[in-house]
């Protein structure tokens, strides 16, 4: 029935019989939000109203050197192969991909003529295919043209094993077939609603053919433009030491009027992030710093009578604890935590709710997030259309006393509560990193009160998150009952986000752990909605199967949602940067600026 | 003489062979690995991070990758960082310059303070001169670099905001422009670096001059009518070099391995900054060269002091 009227409204819109004002209020009348209204105009093939930051600046260059400060360098040039943000960043400076994301996680032509929707014909009915058409004129910085061949030379590239492009993921399921020079069309296996993965944002960066077409393949590494990158952005290369700068200056060819408005830039790497903060906050030698990981208070105070400040960007980052659905102390097969074992603990759904009601929330972002954290009780956090309204979150040990109570866990001899002979006791791991620990024992707190045991343990990052299957402590292998750590949310589509929780993906021995579904929680009603919202091509039907499924993750108490992170960068006062929690900080540097 | 450098050279090739083996082995059994940044990116499917380790070579047994490293590396073949894809030898060689200046100049700092205050304490023991040197170089050695590193950021770079506090490889400034800059932003890390080393260094050469000038040759030769100066300079400063010699010569290769805190304080693009950092991102080929050059210059300098005590004390031959 809902389908039916939004059809009808969608095509009033298009006739102009209903402006798109009343058509964003009917829709949030009818329960949506306005964001998602939005985009069912844009798929429903009415153009989306042009969302571009202003841009002062009315002539190019200018603007003197932008000095950028990473607390870890880049370590190479090369996009494909780019192992963090650090190196994908200072790629970013010199390469540019189809188009970049906004704020609020709408596409930004760059390298395209126009963004592929359905009003343009760019975007198949089917959902199977998109037709890319590239802005005219554009030129790599040593003066040849820019041509759809080295898109689909960037296909070709990325997808063969023998790169060893970390990108592989993106390009190897897709085919890509010129049309004409400036047009190509990207063909899927199947339906597929979110498209715009290959070729756009920093994985979607274009090298030249003419310089990397020797090098595709197994001599990929030889390339020697890996280190000294030509490509269309809006600073030419400079000179580069890797985990040390990148240097560049500007393009007086840019594609775009009017920009870049800086007339070089570096990137300095190395250090840490407190000082970083300082270098731009306190003293402002440096105009930017990236990912300042510092506990609030530290910032505030730099911020009294400072420089500069700190700048705060949403995406859908969000620091959670996982419940294992697997029992970590039985090995069965020479595996612990095997998905053959239950949980002796979790498996009794009290204990879960009761431990979900002793996350004291507030307390986290107040004492330890601050401005970077929002509270949430969902998984799933953005871009808006996708986020439940359904989910909520308190903290009361009462509650939570009470819930145990009457599921039968008592309070034994010694202050601790137990069932049948089994103790209420967790093992609660979690990465070496100050926050963590912190909250750590914010919640050992709280569940003392409320008759629970909680033994900490910290185990280093670098085996934390390492997929070494030697090693027993890393956050894949789970052997424990509770751990907590961030995933981050790299592109604004719940796709990738969600999948990880679908029963296909339980982590095992006999897929090395690699398995993305580490809490290793099966259910088929959640395996139903994922698979359902993947071929789903109508925006609305899709939002609704992710919502319905962040909320079976909630009503299972598979997570607990600690913290929603913001990302935090510092500038000082006087710049202009454009920043956007779906990307990474440099996907728009064209259009950074200075304000007197 | 040369048979006995000859000699020695040849007793290093063992023990290096087994100085790297014990190196590869430690990296190797060490946890983690250089692709961890990959798991937790939803980007990346897992066979891609496993198709990389088998390219790398990182699921062979440790004794397969090491014969291959060794292989390679008699041909001058150091590999390639996995992280930044680049050879090794140009990435250290990148790194060097900076670091043979900032290092070089705290040890020829430190000297330079250590060599004359150590002596002038000694031939005046328990005077308020020694007292006062013997305090100040308690507190240098007791204050670690992190401390008055970051203690020097706060007072010169953000109270006083005289002195820039991170390190660029690439001035924009040409002639003495270029050169006062330089200086100027080496100052802190020099001092930091050079003051620490200066107050233990004083300490030595001050016992190992008080063992010296209480030998009855050095009473002889002030019988014999000479000067104060003369007996220290020329007769009891040069026999008790030799210790400081050891110490300096041990120092040397420090002086090419960087220091890896106030490098990454200063963040200046040294050696020890390009250690620390694939340490932490477990890339293996990138440590293992840096360790390795690091263990070649200790025993290479440890010759060169054995060479020299032959030249300061004549009385030791070497065979």
């Amino acid at each position: 029935m809902l389908d039916n009227e939004l059809r009808t409204m969608i095509d009033e819109v298009k006739d102009g019989r209903m402006d798109r004002r009343a058509f964003v209020q009917h829709l949030i009348a009818l329960g949506l939000t306005a964001p998602m209204a939005t985009q069912i105009l844009a798929v429903g093939g009415v153009a989306m109203a042009q969302s571009k930051a202003p841009y002062k600046p009315t002539k190019r260059g200018g603007g003197g050197p932008l000095k950028l400060l990473w607390w870890q360098g880049a370590t190479l040039l090369n996009p494909h192969f780019a192992t963090g943000t650090k190196d994908q960043d200072g790629s970013r400076l010199f390469y540019e991909p189809l188009a970049s994301w906004d704020a609020a996680g709408n596409l930004c032509p760059i390298l395209a003529a126009e963004i592929p929707s359905t009003q343009n014909g760019g975007l198949a009915a089917d959902g199977k295919s998109v037709t890319w058409k590239l802005k005219p004129g554009v030129k790599w910085h040593d003066g040849k043209p820019f041509t759809a061949d080295d898109v689909v030379f960037n296909w070709e590239y990325a997808r063969d094993p023998a790169t060893a492009a970390l990108t592989i993921g993106v390009y190897q399921d897709i085919t890509v077939e010129k049309i004409d020079d400036l047009t190509f069309r990207v063909l899927f296996k199947g339906p597929t609603p979110f498209w715009a993965d290959a070729f756009v944002a920093v994985v979607g960066c274009i090298l030249p053919k003419h310089l990397f077409a020797d090098y595709k393949g197994a001599k990929s590494r030889e390339a020697p433009n890996n280190l000294k990158p030509v490509g269309t952005g809006p600073y030419k290369f400079v000179e580069f030491k890797p985990g040390d700068l990148v240097r560049g200056e500007i393009n007086p060819d840019y594609h775009m009027p009017n920009r870049p408005y800086f007339d070089t830039i570096e990137i300095k790497g190395g250090g840490d992030a407190v000082s970083a903060a300082r270098a731009v906050i306190q003293t402002g030698e440096f105009d930017y710093a990236w990912n300042m990981q510092v506990e609030d208070e530290v910032l505030l105070r730099l911020e009294k009578g400072g420089k500069g400040k700190t700048v705060y960007t949403t995406g859908g980052d969000i620091e959670f604890i996982a419940l294992n659905f697997t029992d970590p102390n039985t090995e069965i097969d020479g595996e612990r935590s095997s998905i053959k074992t239950k949980h002796p603990l979790f498996s009794d759904p009290a204990v879960r709710k009761a431990l979900a009601l002793l996350v004291d929330r507030n307390a986290v972002q107040k004492h330890i997030y601050g401005r970077a954290g929002r509270t949430t009780a969902s998984f799933l956090n953005g871009p808006e259309q996708f986020v439940s309204k359904n989910t909520k979150w308190e903290f009361s040990i009462e509650k939570a006393t009470q819930l145990l109570e009457e599921a039968g866990w008592k309070v034994g001899a010694d202050g601790i509560r137990e069932k049948d002979g089994r103790k209420l006791k967790f093992l609660y791991q979690t990465s070496i990193n100050g926050p963590r620990q912190k909250t750590q024992a914010i919640i050992k707190q709280a569940c003392q009160k409320a008759g629970i045991d909680v033994e900490l343990k910290s185990v280093v990052a670098s085996v934390f998150f390492s997929s070494d299957v030697a090693n027993p402590d890393t956050y894949s292998k789970f052997y424990a009952d509770i751990e907590m750590f961030q995933i981050p949310m790299t592109q604004p589509d719940p796709a990738q986000h969600m999948r990880r929780f679908h029963s296909r993906f339980v982590a095992t021995k006999e897929n090395k752990w690699q398995g993305r579904n580490f809490p290793r929680w099966v259910n088929k009603e959640f395996d139903a909605a994922i698979d359902a919202a993947e071929a789903e091509v109508d925006p609305v039907k899709r939002a609704a199967f992710y919502i319905r499924a962040n909320d079976i993750m909630w009503e299972d108490t598979v997570v607990i949602p600690v913290m929603h992170r913001l990302k935090v960068g510092a500038a000082v006062n006087s710049l202009r940067p454009v920043l956007s929690g779906w990307t990474n900080d440099t996907d728009n540097i064209q259009d950074w600026y200075r304000e007197a | 003489m040369r048979q006995y450098i000859l000699r020695r050279l040849l007793i290093a090739v063992p023990s290096l062979l087994g100085i790297s083996l014990v190196l590869f082995t430690v990296l190797a059994l060490a946890p983690g690995d250089p692709f961890a940044e990959l798991v937790t990116n939803p980007n990346v499917p897992p066979e891609v991070a496993q198709a990389l380790r088998t390219k790398f070579g990182l699921d062979d047994p440790v004794h397969v990758r090491y014969l291959r490293w060794l292989a390679a590396m008699t041909q001058g073949d150091w590999g390639f960082s996995f992280v930044s894809r680049m050879n090794v030898d140009t990435l250290i060689l990148q790194r060097l310059p900076t670091t043979l200046y900032v290092i070089g100049s705290a040890q020829v700092l430190a000297l330079l303070i250590a060599i004359p205050v150590g002596v002038f304490a000694a031939t005046r023991p328990y005077s308020i001169f020694d007292q006062i040197a013997n305090t100040l170089a308690f507190i240098g050695f007791s204050l670690p670099t992190f401390f008055t590193g970051l203690l020097f950021i706060l007072v010169f770079s953000i109270k006083l905001d005289w002195l820039p506090f991170v390190y660029t490889t690439d001035i924009k400034a040409t002639g003495i422009q270029w050169v006062v800059e330089q200086v100027r932003q080496a100052i802190m890390p020099v001092m930091v670096l050079g003051l620490f080393q200066a107050a233990s260094m004083t300490r030595f050469v001050r016992s190992a001059m008080l063992d010296v000038i209480r030998l009855d040759y050095v009473t002889t030769a002030r019988a014999k009518g000479l000067g104060q100066t003369r007996v220290i300079v020329k007769h009891a400063m040069r026999n008790a070099m030799i210790p400081v010699v050891t110490l300096v010569a041990l120092q040397m290769p420090a002086v090419f391995g960087g220091a890896i805190v106030t490098e990454q304080i200063f963040r200046i693009p040294g050696i020890g900054s390009l250690l620390i950092s694939s340490i932490l991102s477990n890339d293996t080929p990138v440590v293992m060269a840096v360790t390795f050059v690091f263990a070649c210059l200790v025993v290479l300098f440890n010759l060169i002091a054995d060479v020299l005590y032959g030249w300061l004390d004549p009385r030791i031959s070497l065979r």
